[in-house]
């Protein structure tokens, strides 16, 4: 259930991000999902990606720090209180986001929330006794 | 290992006594040879007739580098040209290059005193050593070769650059000995990680590190990445070039003056009086045996002191503290004096801090800022914004406790911070530009 997601270090500098999707698109990498993170100071872009060994790979000898961290994703009903439902689930669990971001599918009317937590297996846990379906590696890197 | 036991190990007793003879005959020819020197002397009312004892070396004016300027190119020389067997200069960056002279004497008494540094260090005529050290106006790069081929080991006179071919050489010519900058030798510790070669399958067991000032954590960096002893070498062209100084790897704790060559003084760096052994100041040397280019009490703006507890390596040479920093060195910040190496000691005393920084000082209406920026290696990098917050809090932090100013700690891209092939430029002063 647990999903690979890649952060990489970014000055706040131009034209950085462009050299991030040139040099992933130049290796075939498709992006899944992506958030940016920033601060006055530097940024930290996280990235879901079809092959995450291989972009990894690309990017840290295009001289980027790179690092892997494990995330749930999981799959909320596109529609109004959706997304509350979750969070009221993950309150009640006690456990803490240490962030979180969204996308939606194609299709299907669903709409899938990453979530990075601390606890991860606890967390797998409480959502798993709540009915919320978790996305395996596998789906989202497919999707 | 002692490569000159009968100096490197003489009785402190005979060995001032040795001093006190060469001090002597050394004011003695300057005076007469040097017109320079003489007026200054003069000037201040002493004769070679008062060096009495060592301390009556007190009497005696100062040299400093502005000395050394205003007699360009050769005017400090004892000797004609034609007994002036090669020449040597500072950079030049700060200014008119500072030009010093050796006669055929002088290079093969250098050459010693590098081979018993290297000998010091634990390498010996078997070694293969990589010398990677500047070759040219630089003294480093001849300065360490003669003395490796007095030591009878095998010389790779590679010089400084082209970080992968040095690195596939010392491979294949399983050379045992590194001599470099200490940042030169981070920085091919990178390149390695970088080419996937491991230390491992090097044959280097000793380093012999030199020409900037460089911290203990720096020492321990290098050690750990390299797999391999790392010593501490001090010198500087005005008064021979490397080896004035040495760790033994016994200790490695203070670097052996070569006494009988050089006479050592510690002095206030702001009222020049002469401090008590043992007391933090700045360096002073008059060499004892110099020919060509000998220098009276010559201000080096290093700051050390002298250590006199005896050494387990057995010479009884005096130790100088590993220099920490340069008066050139010293950023003055909202009034606080601070040196590099201070705040690199911070940096690498946090775990996953790369030893890659850069100091930018600047000056914001009339307030003086200090920003360190810092490479984001993998060990330090984190996904989580606080995280990174967190890591630059502790830096500012740890700064401010150690230097009483305040900084701005920056994260940057890895590889960003400028490599160093020789001596690193570690701070930007905005002020001065």
């Amino acid at each position: 259930m647990k999903v690979e997601q890649i952060a990489i270090f970014l000055e706040n500098k131009s034209g950085r991000m462009a050299e991030i999707t040139a040099t992933l698109a130049q290796n075939g990498i498709n992006i899944r999902a992506m958030s940016l993170a920033d601060t006055a100071d530097f940024g930290i872009l996280r990235l879901i990606v079809n092959d995450t060994d291989k972009a990894r790979k690309v990017l840290k000898d295009s001289g980027f720090t790179v690092g892997t961290t494990q995330v749930l994703v999981a799959e909320v009903s596109d529609k109004p209180g959706g997304l509350a439902h979750v969070l009221q689930i993950i309150k009640e669990g006690n456990l803490n986001i240490e962030y979180m971001y969204a996308f939606t599918q194609k299709s299907g009317g669903t709409g899938l929330i990453i979530f990075r937590f601390d606890e991860l297996d606890r967390a797998i846990e409480l959502l798993a006794k709540e009915h919320i379906r978790l996305l395996s590696g596998d789906e989202v890197y497919a999707i | 290992m002692i490569y000159n036991e009968e100096y490197e190990t003489m009785p402190r007793q005979a060995l001032e006594a040795l001093q006190l003879k060469r001090l002597q005959k050394q004011i003695a020819r300057v005076y007469a040879t040097v017109p320079y020197y003489a007026g200054k002397m003069d000037e201040a009312g002493v004769t070679p007739a008062d060096i009495k004892t060592l301390a009556d070396i007190q009497k005696l004016p100062f040299t400093t580098k502005e000395d050394l300027r205003k007699n360009y190119p050769f005017g400090l020389f004892t000797v004609p040209m034609e007994e002036v067997v090669r020449i040597h200069a500072s950079s030049g960056t700060t200014g008119q290059p500072t030009v010093v002279g050796y006669t055929k004497k002088d290079i093969k008494m250098w050459a010693e005193l590098m081979a018993r540094s290297l000998n010091a260090a634990g390498a010996h005529a078997k070694d293969t050593i990589h010398n990677a050290y500047g070759y040219g106006l630089f003294t480093g790069g001849l300065g360490a070769h003669y003395g490796a081929e007095e030591l009878g080991a095998t010389v790779v006179p590679i010089s400084g650059g082209n970080s992968k071919r040095q690195i596939m050489l010392m491979k294949d010519f399983k050379s045992t000995v590194l001599l470099c900058t200490p940042s030169y030798a981070l920085n091919l510790a990178e390149t390695m990680v970088d080419m996937g070669v491991d230390p491992k399958d090097l044959a280097l067991k000793v380093g012999v590190f030199g020409a900037e000032p460089w911290s203990e954590n720096m020492r321990e960096e290098i050690q750990a990445k390299l797999g391999i002893k790392a010593i501490d070498i001090y010198g500087l062209s005005e008064i021979i070039g490397p080896g004035v100084a040495v760790e033994c790897i016994e200790e490695q704790k203070g670097l052996h003056i070569m006494e009988d060559h050089f006479l050592a003084e510690i002095v206030d760096p702001d009222t020049f009086a002469p401090l008590a052994l043992g007391e933090k100041g700045e360096l002073v040397f008059t060499t004892l045996t110099k020919e060509a280019f000998p220098v009276i009490r010559y201000r080096t703006k290093d700051f050390s002191r002298i250590i006199t507890t005896p050494c387990s390596c057995g010479r009884s040479f005096y130790k100088m503290e590993k220099v920490t920093g340069r008066s050139d060195d010293m950023m003055i910040i909202r009034g606080v004096n601070v040196f590099p190496s201070q705040i690199e000691h911070v940096l690498m005393s946090i775990e996953g801090v790369e030893p890659h920084y850069l100091i930018i000082v600047d000056r914001k209406g009339n307030l003086d800022t200090l920003e360190v920026q810092v490479e984001v290696s993998e060990a330090i990098f984190s996904d989580e914004i606080k995280q990174l917050e967190n890591l630059t809090k502790r830096i500012q932090t740890e700064i401010k406790d150690l230097l009483g100013v305040s900084c701005k700690a920056t994260l940057v891209e890895p590889k960003t911070i400028q490599r160093s092939e020789g001596k690193a430029q570690r701070v930007i002063d905005k002020r001065k530009i």
